[in-house]
């Protein structure tokens, strides 16, 4: 249950797949992949669940991709409620001050 | 049922609601709010890592133990540095401030112990307005440290002094026996003039101020993390941030901008700059996430090993609180100068509710980002 | 960062919240979040805020460094002083308090309690430190366990003698059952553990739809997440139905993981009882080393005090574990108990209901209030029911301290 995070596979390290690195915004870890067999055996460049030092399971592409789908879809049905939250969130923002967006341009590297 | 003479979006608003709603909820989290208003109080027998880690427990035993045995005028503002009056000078004060160096491994990516010291040093006089005149540097070195290691370390403070254009004007060194010191300890001194009265303190931060970042956090901070060797990660981009920042304090300072209070963010992060100033100031300090610059590769090791890079130790970047007629100004000459490049508007200070740093969320909620306890100890969980 | 900031979108977000307050209608929810993470992503993101008042999240005793009782830990600390001995753990641990101070503390008197990111860095520890005795204190549940199990076959198979583990893993069904059983919650669902479903898959919750007919749905750890879950946990009621869901399906197989449940049954059993912080016994609740194992176990090759200490009297870790109080019901919350001056672990652990309501929560509760009373109307009074942060009646109402 805990920090486990989603980071790409980069390459095994042995020929038996017991070890490999994954990446994760440019920073490389050594991990163990013993656990990916059968239904979460997993090739190079796909992604897998790791949770101290260990890959838990593979993560799928496809299953992310329908769980995203079904998200987005419950949007546009209620587009009236959406206003009404951005109409609350500008009050919000106006009861806390400043809006930093506007003053920053693109601030984040 | 509201109270019309009351202004809305005010702390006094939520004072004045509590007195009408019996709201258990409520009166635990105002006497939350009281108690950490208390003067802090040092209750451990023993000196632990979290006491190094410039977090409370940090800031406890500064206050509460040295700041009550050693306490005098000047040392109770517990400034960056210490300003002291020149008999019969009313002009210029004579800025003195202190700090050691302690860092494993002595080298990393991005710099070394002997840089970390100079730019340090520099760095905690510039954010108070002061220019650097003299660092000095006293050295305790460990029975069995190799030479060749020490004379890299003197010669990178060379560089850095140089670049800086500060020199290292005396010093001192003393040899402890095997295993009393982690190969190497640097201690210094900084001395520079800073003109009276000064323009950067405290009591001028108001509500309304913006809050300015120099640049990316927690650079500093993993890099040194991965160099130890503690953890199996890499990252190749990673460089310690270390630099001396008095070429853009006097930037800030020469071009007629109304700036209130700089610091500069060390260990504890940039989280732990703004807790202090919000409870120095007696104001509440308002960021957005979405404005915080962070490196990529800074993000990946945050949120690999769980620590928040709001509290990763940078050395060398500062957080400015200007005046907000002033602030785009402030950006543009952080922006055109090589130590700020990615420097960023990250908030806004707040009357209310003082003592208080808070966050708005990507995600349209607001939390608030307290000081740091102890070590940023990594979590699996 | 893929497969994670796509599940952190603010406007899904958004829509799903005010999705949830439009079917939640009039009927009070309770909804219970078993795992640490879960409690820790909710607080961090503000995810209380989305949902509509008379959604409640309840916060579960998912947390494995939270039940941990501090007889236990006192066991650790005291094999830490001893000589030889190398003490790796968590970063999770290191400030729990024990009776006397916690891991941190014994550092400081001179133990060597070094922080570890993985059993296996401990494992590394002990090649390069063949003369010393090197500990790893286990935590986790089935999430975790795997990879101590892993890392004890390793240390068999290259004969590496001198690492011992002191485990403390402990499974996640016979809490839930316990909290199922207990007449002081009356629940309208659960949000299942994601990860350690990665490993157990989603067939042993199904004790909770046929015994005690209450849907579970496991989700993952990202805000949409978890509010996809509560919508899930909401149509079921409606729709009349009672099944264990799975939402997490981008990392959960429904069976689990075959080959992480193989590595547990050779290298664990279940011990008979554990103690439980807040909760006391539960039976077959807690793993400990097979016989084949014995010569890595701790708990053998150490002796240990054993002793059992109650947990301070002020301390009310157990019914907040519960879900039975809120962090600031407890009578200590935020004055003796506070992160820096912890009694219990609910506030150590920053996985803890109580670390993370203190550091995250009490703003938001308290701009909460602020926005009542600084807008004077009510949001809601177009009539579309609740929306984001709505607030009604219902806020403005003392809440009751006693368990609802």
């Amino acid at each position: 249950m805990c920090l486990a995070i989603p980071a790409r596979l980069v390459e095994y390290v042995d020929a038996d797949r017991l070890y490999g690195k994954v990446e994760l915004g440019g920073v490389q870890r050594r991990i163990n992949t013993s656990l990916l067999v059968g239904e979460d055996a997993t090739e190079p460049g796909e992604y897998v669940l790791v949770h101290v030092g260990f890959a838990l399971s593979r993560v799928s592409e496809t299953e992310a991709a329908e769980t995203l789908r079904i998200l987005e879809e419950m949007g546009p049905a209620y587009h009236d409620e959406v206003d009404q939250i951005r109409q609350w969130q500008a009050m919000e923002d106006e009861l806390v001050g400043a809006n930093y967006r506007e003053s920053n341009g693109k601030a984040t590297v | 049922m509201t109270d019309t003479v009351v202004q809305p979006g005010s702390g006094a608003a939520i004072k004045a609601a509590s007195a009408r709603i019996a709201d258990p909820e409520q009166r635990v989290l105002e006497r939350i709010a009281e108690i950490r208003k208390r003067k802090p109080s040092m209750r451990e027998d023993a000196i632990t890592m979290s006491h190094g880690a410039g977090g409370k427990a940090s800031h406890t035993l500064v206050t509460a133990l040295f700041g009550d045995i050693l306490s005098n005028p000047v040392l109770d503002q517990l400034g960056d540095q210490a300003v002291l009056q020149l008999p019969g000078v009313d002009s210029i004060g004579l800025a003195v401030t202190t700090d050691s160096f302690v860092v494993s491994p002595l080298f990393f990516p991005g710099g070394d112990i002997g840089e970390l010291a100079v730019n340090g040093t520099i760095n905690d006089l510039a954010v108070g307005g002061a220019t650097p005149l003299g660092i000095s540097a006293a050295f305790i070195l460990e029975e069995g440290l190799d030479v060749a290691t020490l004379r890299r370390v003197v010669e990178s403070m060379r560089r850095a002094a140089d670049r800086a254009g500060v020199n290292i004007v005396t010093g001192d060194t003393k040899v402890v026996p095997r295993g009393k010191a982690d190969q190497l300890f640097i201690t210094t001194t900084g001395v520079g003039v800073v003109p009276l009265p000064q323009r950067v303190a405290i009591p001028r931060i108001v509500p309304g101020d913006v809050v300015l970042l120099s640049g990316a956090m927690g650079d500093h901070g993993s890099t040194v993390m991965l160099a130890r060797g503690d953890v199996d990660l890499e990252a190749d981009n990673l460089r310690s941030d270390t630099m001396a920042l008095h070429g853009l304090t006097a930037a800030l300072l020469g071009d007629g901008i109304d700036v209130h209070f700089m610091r500069d963010a060390t260990r504890g992060g940039v989280a732990t700059v703004l807790n202090e100033i919000a409870q120095s100031a007696g104001v509440a300090v308002a960021i957005d996430e979405a404005s915080l610059p962070v490196h990529d590769e800074v993000r990946g090791v945050a949120e690999i090993l769980g620590i928040d890079p709001l509290y990763i130790a940078n050395e060398g970047k500062l957080v400015a609180i200007v005046a907000k007629e002033h602030a785009s100004r402030a950006l543009e000459v952080m922006r055109s100068r090589p130590e700020g490049t990615e420097a960023a508007v990250i908030g806004e200070v707040m009357a209310e509710p003082e003592g208080m740093v808070f966050i708005h969320t990507g995600f349209g909620g607001t939390r608030v980002v307290d000081m740091l306890i102890g070590d940023p100890l990594p979590r699996i969980c | 960062m893929k497969f994670a900031d796509e599940f952190r979108d603010a406007d899904l977000a958004r829509a799903l919240g005010a999705r949830i307050a439009g079917e939640a209608g009039d009927k009070h929810w309770k909804i219970m979040e078993v795992c640490g993470g879960h409690t820790h992503t909710i607080f961090k993101y503000g995810i209380e805020d989305l949902l509509p008042s008379n959604v409640e999240l309840v916060h579960g005793p998912g947390c494995p460094v939270c039940v941990i009782p501090m007889g236990r830990l006192d066991d650790g600390i005291a094999v830490a002083h001893q000589p030889g001995v190398i003490f790796t753990c968590f970063g999770d641990l290191m400030r729990v308090p024990g009776s006397e101070g916690s891991l941190l503390d014994a550092k400081a008197a001179g133990a060597d309690v070094r922080m570890v990111y993985s059993p296996l860095d401990a494992l590394k520890i002990a090649q390069q430190n063949p003369d010393r005795k090197v500990v790893f204190y286990a935590i986790g549940f089935e999430t975790t366990a795997p990879s101590t199990a892993l890392t004890l076959m390793r240390a068999k198979a290259e004969g590496i003698r001198n690492l011992f583990v002191f485990c403390n893993h402990v499974t996640i069904i016979p809490p839930m059952k316990a909290i199922l059983d207990s007449p002081d919650l009356q629940l309208d669902g659960f949000l299942g553990p994601g990860h350690v479903s990665t490993v157990v898959g989603i067939r042993p919750f199904e004790f909770v739809t046929s015994n005690y007919n209450k849907p579970v749905v496991v989700v993952g750890f990202e805000p949409l997440d978890i509010l996809q879950g509560v919508h899930m946990i909401i149509q079921q009621i409606h729709e009349g139905r009672c099944e264990v869901e799975n939402q997490y399906k981008r990392v959960v197989h429904d069976d689990g993981n075959p080959k992480a449940l193989e590595v547990l049954a050779r290298v664990f059993k279940l011990r008979s009882h554990f103690e439980w912080r807040g909760l006391g016994f539960i039976s077959q609740s807690a793993l400990e080393l097979q016989d084949e194992f014995a010569e890595h176990d701790a708990e053998k090759v150490f002796s240990v005090p054993g002793v059992r200490v109650a947990d301070p009297k002020a301390c009310q870790c157990g019914e907040v574990l519960k879900g039975v109080l809120k962090p600031w019901e407890c009578k200590v919350f935020g004055t003796a108990c506070t992160p820096e001056t912890p009694i219990g672990t609910c506030m150590v652990s920053s996985e803890g209901a109580c670390a993370a309501y203190y550091n995250f929560g009490r703003y938001s509760r308290a701009r909460e209030r602020e926005r009542v009373l600084a807008s004077g109307d009510r949001p809601d009074a177009s009539g579309n029911g609740h929306t984001n942060g709505s607030v009604s009646e219902h806020d403005l109402r003392p809440i009751p301290v006693q368990a609802r």
